[in-house]
């Protein structure tokens, strides 16, 4: 069965048409780079996202610290990883970049800080 | 009296870049921001998507922001921040700054000036809810605030109006966070955001968009109890008789944006009423010589991207002002543009490319843009969509052209049968 889709991956927003093929390859039309084929294919057989969010700081001057995943993760994570980074409390400096978790929930992902901490 | 090339006013992603490339040029910079952190609004905009253009990668905003704040620092540019500029004043060859700092009052001399100045949001007072004026009435951006800066939730029971993008990260930043979001209302008949803003934040978390309805009244003394929305026309009024009551504690709204231009307005520059930003040409200098304007001061963006670019053009050129003679030709735009940016183009100053931006009126299909001189095609260019949320960007070779006092460019699109 045809599903439309909308490419996520970059502002372009390319409208997709993807079907998940008998042989299991996935054919997609309506892309206008490689990335939307990927998307698509993602987006039928297991689909991924990335998560942006903050955990809390002991700092006040900046009480939460912005963080996201290194990469993306399947979509169904995206609630149980959000749990999971509302129990954590940063007590160090951090900067933009620094891994705050190695292993998100399992997904393998990492998660790192986003914004120069400056407590 | 300290004495500067280029002052740039705004630290945020247009600011940013148009420091760094007026420093690179040679220029002395100074780079006031009223708050106290550099970055401007992208310090709160967590989410990703930045950085697709210029870098390549999906960055956050924050780390978007972050890689110019380093690179500015590396630099000579002097960085003042919670730094407010009062007044400006145009002088004989230069300008003079009025800066209040933590210290006091400073005045400053500049041959140039960048403004950097951001955007605002529409507030609930420009838009036309009546009812009390309960706590939990806040803009998106306040919410977004709210949220990522101070660790706050804004509320539980949310209801957003405008389907702008802020509205739509926000609706997902909500839900992720344990709010209810109980729907998106948008006046218009088609969605303001990006298409992908309306997937990934709307459409994965089941948060339902409600075209052609928006909110009327609030409800509530102390705290919002419940809004009132209703079905409008083509014409945008509430239709009688299909009004809704909606119980919640808080009304985001994502009304649009709108340029910030207090002091271009005080220097006299001259504004477009379609951008509400400056008249500008390809150097993104406005009409009044020796004053530049980038980023979302001069025109809504969609991208920080664009907005980075426009920065450092502008950057670039205030470093290299010097007063001469400019030949300016208009730039209009036909039926079907909401706008194009520069409004005007100094044919005495062509670079190798000429960069415009526009974004049409309404949602069209396969639309053909042309770009004539004084009627004479110059440019043909197929968009198989255009929709007025997404900007559209035009490279092009303006040289080998005659051009003379009473030239003029319109850009015009027809929609092709599909």
């Amino acid at each position: 069965m045809k599903k439309e889709l909308i490419c996520i991956t970059c502002p372009n927003s390319c409208r997709l048409s993807a079907e998940l093929l008998d042989d299991g390859t996935v054919s997609v039309t309506g892309n206008t780079c490689k990335r939307g084929e990927t998307f698509a294919e993602n987006e039928l057989k297991h689909p991924m996202r990335s998560l942006t969010t903050t955990v809390r700081t002991t700092f006040p001057k900046m009480p939460v610290l912005p963080v996201r995943t290194k990469g993306e993760i399947p979509k169904e994570m995206l609630r149980p990883v959000m749990r999971i980074l509302s129990s954590l409390v940063i007590d160090r400096e951090i900067q933009s970049g620094d891994v705050i978790l190695s292993d998100a929930a399992g997904t393998g992902c990492e998660i790192i800080a986003t914004l120069d901490m400056r407590p | 009296m300290k004495t500067y090339d280029v002052t740039v006013i705004g630290g945020g992603p247009a600011g940013l870049a148009a420091a760094i490339s007026a420093e690179k040029e040679g220029a002395r910079v100074l780079l006031v921001e009223r708050e106290e952190r550099l970055g401007g609004v992208l310090k709160q905009c967590i989410h990703d998507g930045f950085g697709i253009i210029r870098f390549g990668e999906k960055l956050s905003g924050c780390e978007y922001a972050t890689r110019f704040i380093h690179e500015v620092l590396k630099t000579s540019v002097e960085i003042s921040c919670l730094t407010f500029v009062s007044d400006i004043k145009k002088t004989a060859s230069s300008f003079c700054l009025t800066l209040v700092k933590r210290g006091g009052l400073e005045d400053i001399e500049t041959k140039s000036v960048v403004l950097a100045t951001g955007c605002r949001e529409r507030t609930a007072r420009q838009v036309a809810i009546h009812g009390t004026r309960p706590a939990g009435v806040f803009t998106a951006g306040t919410a977004q605030y709210f949220l990522n800066v101070m660790g706050q939730m804004p509320g539980k029971k949310c209801v957003i109006l405008g389907s702008g993008d802020i509205g739509l990260i926000m609706a997902r930043r909500l839900t992720l966070e344990g709010a209810e979001v109980l729907g998106v209302y948008e006046a218009k008949s088609t969605p303001s955001g990006l298409m992908r803003n309306l997937s990934q934040c709307l459409y994965d978390f089941n948060i339902p968009l409600h075209l052609s309805q928006t909110v009327t009244e609030v409800h509530g003394d102390a705290r919002v109890t419940g809004v009132t929305v209703a079905e409008v026309d083509e014409n945008m009024r509430p239709v009688t008789g299909t009004e809704k009551y909606i119980d919640c504690d808080t009304l985001i709204l994502s009304v649009g944006l709108i340029p910030e231009n207090e002091l271009a307005e005080k220097l006299g520059v001259a504004l477009d009423m379609h951008t509400k930003g400056a008249v500008c040409d390809q150097k993104y200098m406005t009409l009044t010589d020796g004053v530049f304007s980038c980023g979302n001061a001069l025109h809504v963006n969609d991208l920080a991207d664009y907005v980075s670019e426009s920065g450092e053009e502008a950057g670039r050129n205030a470093a290299r002002y010097t007063l001469r003679e400019r030949a300016l030709i208009p730039v209009t735009a036909g039926k079907g543009f909401l706008y194009t940016v520069p409004q005007r183009v100094d044919t005495n100053a062509l670079g190798e490319k000429t960069v415009f931006f526009f974004r049409a009126a309404e949602e069209r299909e396969i639309t053909c843009v042309r770009l004539l001189l004084d009627g004479n095609e110059i440019m043909k260019k197929t968009y198989r969509h255009l929709r007025p949320p997404e900007m559209e960007r035009l490279e092009l070779d303006l040289n080998g052209y005659k051009y003379d006092n009473g030239s003029g460019l319109e850009f015009v699109m027809e929609e092709l049968p599909s």
